[in-house]
């Protein structure tokens, strides 16, 4: 079953701007699930749809198959949004925040102590409890938003850049979570433009460009397609020269840098031979990019992305 | 099942508006309680007592009920317009717009808080007021329903100023330019026998006139308009701004894209 079913989905702003051009999309339940693209792509007002914050101009969307249009009340409940900007209370101590939100669910008060409890303590905001929502971090600030969304135990998270201005302590720590609950069964949407968190969490992955989706596939398919990957080399022994290496294109960064160009199917031991046979060691390697990066970079034919975060 | 979840996020946020307004007490309880005790001392004792009675009534105790009147119409409408605003300006709007809870259950929990905000000040002035006359109530019964649907009434046209509010201006413009007149010529002061007939004519089209001496009526049993004229007048202004809400909500103006 499909926890998110887009069908045609179309946007257009009073200014004559048209944000999506017809867009389909399926995310079937439990999948960890990237959306990706550009500022000003369109992901967010797909997210503002879903999420019932902007009018679409035409087209479907059914959660948990349930159209949202026809049953709003119902559908809503399947559903937890993690926005990209802060939009609680800040005048409002923690608890309340949680407690507020899931009574706008129905979960009676009683239920809801318990609840925020768990999800303040399972995101390390327990000892926040009391305080005013503005005297937090902003990482504590982005968890706060995580524990509300999920007060009302939805069926699916919607999480709007839930990484973004976070050290990347809290950050993998948000990661572990958030694979958490969806092996209990979440399915998550994600946004970032963080694409080594895209990689390392998302299942599937669909990217929008220009109000369209352009690419709609499993990750390993996405990166199956890279035909190449630079790998960088840190030397042992400083350089003079790029060493020749047959089959495969290097040149030195600086004397102690050497980039390598490996093609799909390339055997990393023929390099790794060549090397030892130039006597040349290596201190340690790494991946120039990441992978995702390249590819996204390639379909989307941008090399403006902000907040790359190549390793 | 629906109306039970409903009904749990209508007390939702109710509690939430309550702890609102009473956590800034000092900006929401007391300033009308100094307000009116300053009118009270001025207008009631240092002027009214050079003024003759009023349909058999001392000046100051014929503007008690106007002024306790007043200070519910204002503080009603003042807690819904700026919460509800707040809560654009904020955009934690967005936590109700997200969630399955219902456009009217939206609208009574801020009408809800606006009425308990204007029933605690209509308290407060009226423990104010005794400390300058000798407070007599006719009937408990009217004096609470009219009070309680002036409430309801200005809880309404709040909502309906902070969905189209752009600015912090503009939820202060209407309390300015028309809460504010339509309230001081709607007969808090004085009684319309006291005017020319033009004035008197045009005093009538002021539905805030109905509910003053609706409530005068309640308290004093002295009304410049019939009791039953006054309550009509007040439902019907209801209903017309609680379907005007509604389709505000339903249409997403003001609060979505």
């Amino acid at each position: 079953m499909n926890a998110l079913e887009i069908t045609q989905l179309t946007k257009t702003y009073k200014n004559g701007f048209s944000a999506l051009k017809g867009i389909d999309l399926n995310v079937k339940e439990g999948n960890f699930f990237a959306l990706l693209g550009p500022n000003g792509a369109g992901k967010s007002t797909v997210i503002g749809i879903i999420c019932s914050l902007i009018n679409k101009t035409s087209g479907n969307v059914f959660i948990q198959g349930i159209d949202l249009s026809k049953n709003p009340r119902e559908a809503k409940h399947y559903l937890g949004v993690v926005p990209q900007e802060f939009n609680f209370n800040v005048f409002e101590p923690v608890e309340e925040i949680l407690i507020n939100q899931a009574g706008y669910y129905g979960v009676h008060r009683s239920q809801a102590i318990k609840r925020a409890e768990i999800y303040l303590k399972q995101l390390d905001l327990w000892g926040k409890r009391k305080e005013m929502a503005r005297d937090l971090s902003g990482g504590m600030k982005r968890r706060l938003m995580i524990a509300r969304a999920l007060m009302h135990e939805p069926k699916i998270l919607i999480l709007d850049e839930p990484t973004a201005g976070v050290d990347i302590e809290i950050r993998r720590s948000m990661w572990a979570f958030l694979q958490q609950i969806n092996e209990q069964g979440t399915t998550i949407i994600l946004t970032t433009h963080y694409l080594e968190e895209a990689e390392q969490l998302c299942k599937n992955i669909a990217i929008i460009d220009q109000g369209r989706i352009i690419k709609n596939c499993t990750m390993n398919e996405l990166l199956s397609e890279l035909d190449s990957e630079c790998i960088v080399l840190h030397l042992k022994t400083p350089l003079k020269h790029a060493p020749s290496l047959e089959g495969f294109s290097s040149c030195l960064i600086d004397n102690e840098t050497l980039e390598v160009e490996i093609k799909q199917g390339q055997d990393i031991n023929t390099l790794f031979a060549q090397l030892i046979q130039h006597n040349i060691k290596i201190l340690n390697l790494r991946n120039k990019s990441n992978r995702l990066e390249q590819l996204f970079l390639r379909l989307v034919g941008t090399h403006k992305l902000p907040h790359t975060n190549g390793s | 099942m629906y109306f039970q979840d409903n009904f749990t996020a209508y007390k939702t946020i109710v509690i939430k508006e309550v702890l609102r307004f009473t956590r800034i007490w000092i900006q929401t309880l007391i300033p009308p309680a100094i307000t009116m005790g300053l009118y009270f001392i001025i207008f009631g004792q240092l002027i009214g007592s050079q003024l003759s009675n009023i349909n058999g009534y001392s000046y100051m105790d014929y503007i008690v009920p106007g002024l306790i009147i007043m200070s519910i119409i204002t503080n009603s409408y003042a807690n819904v317009v700026s919460s509800f605003y707040g809560t654009k300006f904020h955009h934690h709007i967005e936590e109700l717009l997200v969630s399955p809870v219902a456009n009217i259950t939206i609208i009574a929990g801020y009408v809800s808080g606006g009425i308990v905000r204007g029933l605690t000040v209509g308290i407060i002035v009226t423990l104010v007021s005794l400390f300058f006359t000798k407070i007599s109530i006719d009937s408990y019964i009217i004096t609470f329903f009219i009070a309680f649907l002036t409430a309801t009434l200005f809880s309404l046209a709040g909502l309906i100023n902070a969905i189209f509010a752009n600015s912090f201006d503009d939820i202060s413009i209407v309390p300015t330019f028309v809460l504010t007149p339509l309230t001081y010529l709607g007969g808090v002061f004085y009684s319309i026998e006291m005017l020319p007939e033009f004035w008197r004519n045009v005093s009538l089209f002021n539905p805030v006139l109905y509910m003053v001496n609706g409530f005068r009526m309640g308290m004093l049993s002295v009304s410049d308009a019939s009791l039953a004229q006054a309550i009509i007048i007040i439902l019907i202004f209801i209903v017309l701004l609680t379907t005007i809400c509604l389709w505000l909500l339903h249409k997403g103006i003001g609060i979505k894209k």
